[in-house]
C-alpha cells in the first residue's frame, strides 16, 4: 500500500469581500496529481498510544492507534482521565452554586458557559433578564469566542510547527484575561453570572478597555493570516486532511465551526436566536471541504464577525439595572443588607435556602466557541436541580475523530485532533 | 467537639442527596390546558396513534413527546427520515433519574436543520428493565452519548456495537454514578478506592477490542502511563507548550 500525499496549489487565494473580510472560503478542488512520498513499510501493524500525557492531545485525551506503517488503520479514543462528575455535584448544589462548576468545564471560554447555564435556568424559571444584562452577556460571549479561537489558533499552529503564531495570539489573549480580571475578579474561573443577572455590573472604564482591545486586535488577525493562509507548509498540512462531508458531519452531530466548515450553515445564533442575535448584523462563515483548512478559515472569520457583534453591542449597551428586579432570585444591595433588618433576612434566605425553581425542565442551547452548547436542567420544585446535563460540543465533536483519521497518516492525527478545538475539561466533565 | 459534630452533620447531608421536593411523588410538570400545536406531534399522532403516550409543553415552547420504549427505534427513525420532518440532527441523548424508584427517562433532543424545529422525545424505562434499542444506526452522534448514559445510568442500548464505559474506568465496580441511589462519594471507602486505583494493571486501561487486536498482532499492549524509554523526550518537539489547551 502506498501512502498518498496531495499536491497543493498555493496560489489559490480565498475570496475577499469588500472591506477585506472573508465571507466565504471557496476552496478549489485539487487539480494536481497525487504522488507518492514514500512507500509503506511492508504492512507491519502495531498498536500505539498517543497520550494521555502528551502536549499535542490538548489535555489528557488518549488515542490508541493501530498503525500499518505510518497509516492509521484504526483509532480508538479513550476519555475520562479528567472526569470530576460535575453533573452529579450539581445535584447537590443550589442553582446559583452551580455557576462555578460551569466555567471549570471549558476554561478556554468560561463566560460562554456561565451565560449558557444562567440562561437555561432563567428559561426554566421564567425570568426575563434586563436589556442591559442581555447586551452585557452578548459582549461576554463574543469576547470569549475570540478568546477561545485565539487559543485554538495558537496551539494548532504550534502542533503543526508554526511557533510564531502562538506568540501573537497569546499576546491578545492576555488582554482578554485582563478584561476578565477587571470584570469578574478572575482570569479563568470567572463565575460571573447569577440567576437573573450578573455578579456585578461592568466596572467603570471597562468598555473603553474593550474598545482599545478591539482596535488593536483586527490587525493581529490580518497579520496571522499573512503567516498562515498562503503558507505552503500550513496549506500542505491542512488542505484535504481530516475532511468530513456535510452529511456525515450532521449525522455525527458535529457543531460549530467544525460543522460549518463542511458546508452546513447551522449556527444557533442564526437558527434559534437568543438575546436578540437576530438584530445584530453579522455573517456566519461556511466552508466547503470540511477539512482542517476550512475549519481554520471559518474560525478566522468568526473572530472578525465577533468583533463586528461586539462593536454593535457596545453601541447599543443600554443603561439601567443589570439584575432583574425580583427579590426571589436577586440579593439585596450590600449596603441595604448591612443596614436594614428586612434586607438582611432576605439576603440570608436567598443565600441559605437558595432560589427555588418551578417543577419542570428546560433544554437550552447557545452557540459556544466550539459548537452547540446545550444545558438541560430538570427541577422538581426544589432549590437544587434533579438533573443538570451539559451537552458539551467537544464531547460530540471528538467522537468523530476516528471517522476523520482512519486511513490518514500518523502525523495528520495531531493536526486533525488540534483542528477540532477540543477542551478536555468539558469532554470529561 | 461541637465544631467537628456540625462538620460531620454537613457531610451526612451530602450523602442524603438533593433535598426532597415539595412536589411530592409527581415530578412531571402539569399539563397545560390548551397546548400550542407542533406539526410533528400532530403527524406522530396520525401515524402512530396511541404510541404517543403524552404530549407536554415545558418552559414556554419546548415540546416533549412520550413514546413507548419498545417502539423508540421505529418512531425516531420515522422522525428522522420522513421528508416532511427530517430531524437530522441529534442534539442530545441523555437520561434523567428522578429517584424514589421511579422510571428512568431516556431523553432524545432532536433538531431539524431544514425545518428549524425542535422536538424532545422521551422513553420511560422501569428500573427492573433498563433496556432500549440503540439509535446508533440513525445518528452516529449517539455512539458516545449512549455509552455515557450506559456508564452513568446503567441503561443498556440493544444493538450498540461497542457499548462500554466511557468516563469511568473499564473495571469500575461501584455502579452507575448518576443514579439517585448512588452516594456522592461512591460506594466504596476512600481506602478501597485508592487501593483499586493503584492496583490497575496495564490491561485495565484497554477495551476488550484493543486487547484482541494486540493479541492478533502478537504484541503486548503498551502501558499508557509508562514514562520510561518510550517516553524519551516527547516534549522536546513541541517545547512543552502545545498542552496549553
Amino acid at each position: 500500500m502506498a501512502l498518498r500525499r496531495l499536491i497543493y496549489n498555493v496560489t489559490r487565494n480565498p475570496e475577499m469581500a469588500p472591506g477585506g473580510s472573508l465571507v466565504h472560503a471557496p476552496i478549489v478542488p485539487h487539480e494536481g496529481e497525487a504522488y507518492e512520498v514514500h512507500e509503506d513499510i511492508a504492512g507491519e501493524h502495531m498498536l500505539i498510544n498517543i497520550g494521555p500525557q502528551h502536549p499535542a492531545t490538548h489535555g489528557v485525551l488518549r488515542l490508541v492507534l493501530e498503525l500499518d506503517g505510518e497509516t492509521v488503520v484504526r483509532c480508538i479514543p479513550h476519555i475520562g482521565y479528567l472526569h470530576s462528575s460535575f453533573e452529579k455535584l450539581g445535584e447537590y448544589r443550589d442553582w446559583n452554586q452551580i455557576v462555578p462548576l460551569t466555567d471549570r468545564m471549558d476554561y478556554l471560554a468560561p463566560l460562554i458557559y456561565n451565560c449558557a447555564y444562567a440562561m437555561a435556568v432563567e428559561k426554566l424559571m421564567g425570568i426575563t433578564v434586563t436589556e442591559r444584562c442581555k447586551v452585557v452577556r452578548v459582549i461576554c460571549m463574543e469576547l470569549d469566542r475570540i478568546f477561545s479561537h485565539l487559543l485554538w489558533l495558537g496551539t494548532t499552529a504550534i502542533d503543526l510547527g508554526a511557533f510564531t503564531v502562538f506568540l501573537y495570539t497569546f499576546q491578545q489573549r492576555e488582554k482578554i484575561y485582563d478584561l476578565h480580571e477587571r470584570f469578574t475578579g478572575a482570569r479563568i474561573t470567572t463565575s460571573s453570572t447569577r440567576i437573573g443577572g450578573m455578579m456585578a455590573d461592568l466596572p467603570a472604564g471597562w468598555i473603553a478597555q474593550l474598545n482599545e482591545f478591539l482596535d488593536n486586535f483586527l490587525p493581529v488577525v490580518d497579520e496571522v493570516e499573512t503567516l498562515l493562509t498562503n503558507n505552503a507548509i500550513w496549506v500542505g498540512r491542512t488542505q484535504g486532511v481530516g475532511s468530513i462531508s456535510g452529511e456525515d458531519a450532521v449525522n455525527w452531530g458535529l457543531s460549530g465551526p467544525n460543522l460549518r466548515a463542511s458546508g452546513v450553515s447551522y449556527d444557533v445564533r442564526k437558527d434559534r436566536p437568543y438575546y436578540d442575535y437576530e438584530t445584530y448584523d453579522f455573517d456566519v462563515p461556511v466552508g466547503e471541504h470540511g477539512d482542517i483548512y476550512d475549519r481554520y478559515l471559518c474560525r478566522m472569520e468568526e473572530m472578525r464577525q465577533s468583533v463586528r457583534i461586539l462593536r454593535q453591542a457596545i453601541d447599543r449597551l443600554p443603561s439601567g439595572s443589570i439584575n432583574v428586579d425580583d427579590p426571589r432570585v436577586i440579593l439585596p444591595p450590600k449596603t441595604a443588607a448591612m443596614n436594614d433588618m428586612e434586607s438582611m433576612i432576605h439576603h440570608f434566605k436567598v443565600v441559605m435556602e437558595g432560589v427555588r425553581a418551578p417543577v419542570g425542565e428546560s433544554w437550552f442551547s447557545v452557540e459556544s466557541s466550539k459548537g452547540e452548547l446545550g444545558m438541560y436542567v430538570v427541577s422538581d420544585g426544589g432549590a437544587k436541580p434533579v438533573r443538570w446535563r451539559v451537552r458539551g460540543p467537544s464531547f460530540i465533536n471528538i467522537a468523530a475523530i476516528p471517522h476523520m483519521i482512519e486511513g490518514a497518516l500518523l502525523s495528520d492525527v495531531i493536526a486533525v485532533n488540534a483542528s477540532l478545538d477540543i477542551v478536555l475539561g468539558e469532554i470529561d466533565r | 467537639m461541637s465544631e467537628s459534630d456540625s462538620f460531620r452533620k454537613g457531610l451526612e447531608g451530602l450523602d442524603q442527596g438533593p433535598r426532597p421536593s415539595d412536589a411530592g411523588d409527581d415530578a412531571t410538570p402539569p399539563q397545560a390546558g390548551a397546548l400550542p400545536p407542533h406539526p410533528s406531534v400532530d403527524a406522530l399522532r396520525q401515524r402512530f396513534g396511541d404510541a404517543v403516550l403524552r404530549h407536554e409543553v415545558v418552559a414556554g415552547d419546548e415540546h416533549i413527546v412520550y413514546v413507548p420504549a419498545a417502539r423508540n427505534l421505529e418512531i425516531l427513525g420515522w422522525l428522522k427520515d420522513e421528508p416532511a420532518h427530517r430531524y437530522d440532527f441529534l442534539q442530545d441523548l441523555t437520561a434523567v433519574d428522578y429517584g424514589g424508584g421511579r422510571e428512568i427517562q431516556v431523553v432524545y433532543q432532536l433538531w431539524s436543520i431544514p425545518n428549524r424545529l425542535n422536538l424532545r422525545v422521551k422513553c420511560e424505562l422501569p428500573l427492573q428493565a433498563l433496556e432500549i434499542d440503540s439509535v446508533f444506526h440513525l445518528w452516529r452522534a449517539s455512539d458516545w452519548l449512549e455509552r455515557e448514559v450506559y456508564d452513568m445510568f446503567g441503561v443498556v442500548f440493544r444493538g450498540h456495537p461497542d457499548l462500554r464505559r466511557i468516563l469511568m474506568p473499564y473495571n469500575y465496580a461501584e455502579g452507575h454514578p448518576l443514579r439517585k441511589d448512588f452516594p456522592l462519594r461512591g460506594r466504596f471507602s476512600r481506602a478501597e478506592q485508592t487501593r483499586r486505583a493503584l492496583a490497575m494493571k496495564t490491561e485495565d486501561h484497554y477495551s476488550p477490542m484493543e486487547l484482541e487486536i494486540a493479541h492478533v498482532l502478537g504484541q503486548s499492549v503498551p502501558d499508557p502511563f509508562d514514562q520510561g524509554e518510550a517516553g524519551g523526550s516527547p516534549q522536546g518537539q513541541f517545547g512543552g507548550m502545545g498542552g496549553a489547551g
